[in-house]
């Protein structure tokens, strides 16, 4: 019995290839979209445990300043002569070459094996890494960049070091990046002994930090991944559309096949173990497919992941795709997860298919007036709930929530909306001719709005993503460009090979040139977090060009003084410190926030103290990059004789231009995943509509053949069946405007202030819309011309078959 | 005359073309009535087909009020099924996203013709007044087949075709909405073609024909 009812159910199938083609097309691009996001994050967070593994991070409680500060090296002596037996790290970044470096300072007698230096055993003598020069241990890559620069120590290649960073003693870390007597972290060895006195004791600004607690890297790039995760969820969602109006629209078209094997005495129950069965089978093929197709997304989308995560963040890049167990298990969950959420529905209503009650009971109007109601009502819940969670929870969860919330109720308020603009009356010139084929288009289209709703949410969900995302982009570009114009104010910036030089150039251009701006700056921990604090001279270029977003009167006056601190708008979000709070910089070194400044971009907090207030805290902050103002026209001339004279690299002269396009470049980096992405989801909200109205269009013929019969010709039921589904495509689209905007306004003031630190005015780009408009009325067009081309070519053999009586 | 038929042929294609109008020949004059009857598969509904211009025979010709349809394309086809010819199917084919009222005048509507008195007066002797804004899918077969034969005749056609328009329907039902039809066709002068393969059915009209081996006879 069961297998002759399988046959039954499977022959459906077989009649319909392309509605299976349909359904495990739109499963297979669902998990291929969430899984390659998922690979994506899990090779991120594989090399962050690499790296922290290869950095000794891994498995040590720590001992870290309660303000988030560097820590005095006096608390570590009083630690140890406590009893305490931990180990000090100093850990910050510095200029090698165009870009940064991580330099991590260990004392190599007390620190816990490190793989580094095990691998350079055979080759190094601890001794060596204590020496009066001391030795630097990096990866071949940064290497060759450390040998590029001569005053730095000798360097040796060990592979078990992530990019970008430096391994070295903690005296010569100091002498580096400048931080005399400053320690990051305290790592907490294991067999302390018996009775030590408690640390708040000894010394009670700093906290222990668990093992277990996640790392800084992958804090630092949350909200990076949850974008991303943000994104994936979107596209299986829109996938999930798909499979949702397929398994629907089989079951319509086998209700009588149910029927007459639930009236041959096939039970119920074993009915819906059936169809149960046929979608598990299903979303294990699509599911398999799902995943080859997500791990080629997946390695299509990593270098510009890595470029991201590396050139943005500073963390180490992921590596290449492996294949992971729990990745193949969890791409495989989600597709049976997403077809029996599509696919219950069904499920349910095959459960309780009665054998007798005749189809279509309810009369059109009533049903899809009564669908309407049940759309409209969840759709302003899901909205009411998603301003709930806003009200109810913090950070980027609650951003996030409002998003789904807002997203997920403007669709299901989307049939009912386009439903009531096609009932509006249309405006009827006097005298005009009646047209009884725009009613019947009018009514029709409201008609088709079951069966063509889930493509068209689809559909307003990707536009208005792109919307969103869109003008979030460009505001940021818009705001982040002007503010380039404003803060890169120096016509010409120039790197010097050593402190020597540096002073050196700064005399020789002094007579020559209207300004010399030194750029001195040193990274710090602040309210827990690194942050760069550059040092000033009194000028008015800063007073005159730097954009404050808030501040005190007379700050620049008192800044210079020494009397307090510009923080970045990010930094101040962060620590919660505004104009008037007080900010520790470092032990003995407190300063009274004097305003807030716009910092786009820029990932890592920022604050600006005078140059003798730096200097007298940070004595050995290289003094080696100047921003110069001089007449532009001078800019080519004096770059020649800066060559001449201080024989430089070309990489040490930028002019404004080329830092402006070098910055520009950063700012592209950062949103490349989102474009791809944003383009992905687009694709398939097209590939919706295109499966909708080829799956429809076995039930359409009978509904447009009366019309032929009454004297419309195919082709222009042909152009009438295009215009309607560009004309769904525009309501959506206009639809998809207001929740486009809606969705940037939440970025921009919510979870951008959230995952960055920034808030960023809103720009309307009325272009992009049209632009967007077009592409949206275009794939309609196109996805509706493939069936309905096929109208012009329906012999009238086939076109009669609908009036046959045996038919 | 109204319509004529003259020696028209028609195949199925296919690897061999399987023949199924041999030479039909048949007039009609305005205001007459024919019920044309044969076996299933004779090829009556091909021939009203090919009469209505829903589809072209291989030789022969058919001409409607002096009208050849061999030397109409299809925009021209279409237009003959708009302002001259209406058709009643067994299945009904109404438009089932408009209501009754709507699915009235819409072919009248569709050829220009829309005579609101007689509308309303075919509403009311077709006894749809009561049902006038519910949707095709709310009514009986009986109902529906009324508001079908409503619509083909508030145009006004010169030529009425029917194709089993009671086959659908009981006994009882078949009795009243063909009474109905052939009133409405005196009342509008209007020739009417009936394909049935019921005798029964068949008696009630003026003239009778049988379709065989390809052939009216």
């Amino acid at each position: 019995m069961t297998g002759a009812a399988a046959l039954a159910l499977a022959s459906h199938w077989r009649r319909h290839p392309l509605q299976l083609f349909t359904l495990l097309a739109g499963l297979a691009l669902a998990t291929a979209l969430w899984s390659a996001v998922q690979a994506v994050n899990a090779e991120a967070r594989a090399a962050y445990a690499r790296a922290a593994e290869q950095l000794g991070a891994a498995g040590y409680d720590r001992l870290e300043s309660r303000s988030g500060a560097f820590m005095d090296v006096a608390a570590y002596v009083a630690l140890r002569r406590a009893g305490w037996q931990v180990t000090p790290v100093l850990e910050g970044r510095m200029r090698l070459g165009p870009d940064r470096v991580t330099v991590v300072g260990i004392d190599p007698l007390t620190h816990p094996s490190l793989p580094a230096l095990d691998e350079a055993a055979g080759r190094v003598q601890p001794g060596e890494l204590l020496g009066p020069r001391g030795l630097l241990l990096a990866d071949a890559g940064t290497a060759a960049r450390i040998r590029a620069r001569p005053d730095l120590p000798p360097v040796v290649e060990v592979e078990q070091i992530p990019p970008d960073t430096i391994i070295t003693d903690i005296g010569l870390a100091e002498r580096l990046l400048g931080l005399p007597g400053r320690v990051s972290r305290l790592l907490i060895l294991p067999d302390q002994p018996q009775g030590i006195p408690p640390l708040t004791e000894i010394a009670p600004a700093l906290e222990r930090i668990d093992a277990a607690a996640r790392s800084d890297m992958a804090r630092l790039t949350d909200s990076f991944q949850l974008n991303l995760t943000a994104f994936g969820l979107l596209s299986f969602a829109v996938g999930l559309f798909i499979v949702h109006g397929t398994t629907g629209l089989a079951f319509e078209q086998r209700r009588p096949v149910f029927r007459t094997l639930r009236a041959l005495g096939l039970p119920a129950r074993r009915l819906t173990v059936l169809a149960l069965a046929e979608m598990v089978l299903f979303a294990t093929l699509a599911g398999g497919a799902g995943l080859v197709l997500g791990y080629l997304v997946a390695a299509a989308l990593l270098p510009g992941v890595a470029a991201t995560l590396g050139g943005i963040y500073g963390v180490p890049a992921p590596g290449s795709l492996t294949l992971r167990p729990e990745w193949i298990a969890g791409g495989m969950g989600m597709s049976l997860a997403g077809a029996l959420l599509a696919g219950a529905q069904a499920l349910w209503r095959l459960r309780r298919l009665p054998i007798l009650a005749a189809p279509g009971q309810h009369a059109w109007g009533l049903a899809a007036a009564r669908t309407d109601l049940a759309l409209g009502a969840g759709g302003l819940a899901l909205i009411a709930a998603g301003g709930l969670a806003m009200v109810l929870l913090d950070g980027l969860i609650a951003g996030f929530a409002l998003l789904a919330g807002l997203m997920l109720g403007a669709a299901l308020l989307l049939p009912p909306i386009l439903g009531l603009i096609l009932r509006l009356p249309l405006p009827r010139r006097a005298g005009a001719p009646d047209d009884p084929l725009a009613e019947w288009f009018r009514a029709d289209m409201r008609a088709q709005l079951p069966g063509l709703s889930l493509a068209l949410m689809a559909l307003l969900l990707a536009l208005a993503a792109n919307i969103g995302v869109g003008t979030m982009v460009a505001s940021f570009r818009l705001t982040f460009t002007s503010w380039l114009d404003q803060r890169l104010v120096s016509e010409l910036y120039v790197t010097a090979r050593d402190d020597a030089q540096g002073a050196q150039i700064a005399r020789w251009l002094r007579p020559r040139v209207d300004a010399v701006l030194p750029i001195r700056a040193v990274e710090l921990r602040a309210a827990g977090q690194p942050v760069f604090v550059h040092g000033i001279i009194d000028h008015p270029v800063y007073r005159d060009n730097w954009p404050l977003l808030d501040a005190a009167p007379g700050a620049w006056e008192r800044l210079a003084r020494g009397e307090g601190v510009l923080i970045s708008e990010q930094l101040a979000r962060r620590s919660g410190k505004w104009t008037g709070a007080r900010l520790a910089l470092g032990p003995g070194w407190e300063r009274i926030v004097l305003g807030v400044y716009a910092d786009y971009g820029n990932p890592t907090g920022q604050a600006m103290v005078s140059m003798e207030d730096l200097l007298e805290h940070a004595r050995n902050v290289p003094n080696r990059r100047f921003g110069i103002r001089v007449a532009p026209e001078r800019v080519p001339e004096l770059i020649g004789a800066l060559r001449a004279a201080f024989d430089l690299p070309a990489g040490a002269l930028i002019d404004q231009a080329a830092l402006k396009a070098r910055s520009l470049e950063i700012f592209e980096r950062t949103f490349v995943i989102t474009g791809a992405l944003n383009i992905l989801t687009l694709g398939v909200a097209g590939f919706a509509i295109l499966t909708s109205l080829l799956t429809l269009w076995s039930m359409r013929l009978p509904q447009l053949a009366p019309l032929w019969a009454l004297g419309i010709t195919r082709r222009r039921l042909m152009r009438l069946e295009i215009l309607r589904s560009v004309a769904l495509a525009g309501l959506t689209a206009m639809l998809a405007l207001p929740l486009g905007l809606v969705l940037a306004r939440v970025l921009l003031s919510v979870i951008n202030v959230e995952a960055f630190g920034w808030r960023l005015p809103m720009h309307l780009f009325p272009l992009d819309w049209l632009r967007l408009l077009l592409l949206a009325l275009a794939a309609a067009a196109v996805a509706a011309a493939i069936p309905a081309r096929r109208l012009t070519g329906v012999p009238p053999s086939d076109l009669l078959k609908v009036f046959a009586n045996e038919r | 005359m109204l319509l004529t038929i003259d020696n028209v042929t028609k195949s199925w294609p296919g690897e061999t073309a399987v023949p199924v109008l041999r030479g039909a020949s048949l007039a009609l004059a305005a205001g007459e009535t024919l019920a044309l009857t044969g076996e299933s598969g004779s090829g009556k509904s091909t021939l009203l087909h090919l009469v209505a211009a829903l589809d072209v025979f291989d030789s022969g010709e058919i001409t409607i009020d002096g009208t050849a349809l061999s030397g109409l394309d299809e925009a021209g086809r279409a237009a003959l099924r708009r302002e001259r010819v209406a058709l009643v199917f067994q299945q009904f084919n109404l438009i089932p996203t408009l209501t009754v009222g709507q699915n009235l005048a819409f072919h009248a509507r569709l050829a220009g013709r829309v005579d609101r008195d007689w509308i309303d007066r075919l509403t009311g002797r077709l006894g749809l007044g009561a049902l006038i804004r519910r949707y095709p899918e709310q009514l009986s077969g009986g109902q529906q087949q009324r508001v079908a034969i409503g619509r083909a005749l508030a145009m006004r056609p010169a030529l009425l075709l029917a194709d089993e328009p009671t086959g659908n329907l009981d006994e009882d039902s078949s009795d009243a909405v063909l009474d109905l039809m052939l009133e409405l066709v005196a009342e509008t002068g209007a020739a009417l073609l009936l394909v049935t393969h019921s005798p029964r059915i068949a008696a009630r009209l003026e003239r009778r024909a049988h379709l065989a081996g390809g052939k009216i006879g």
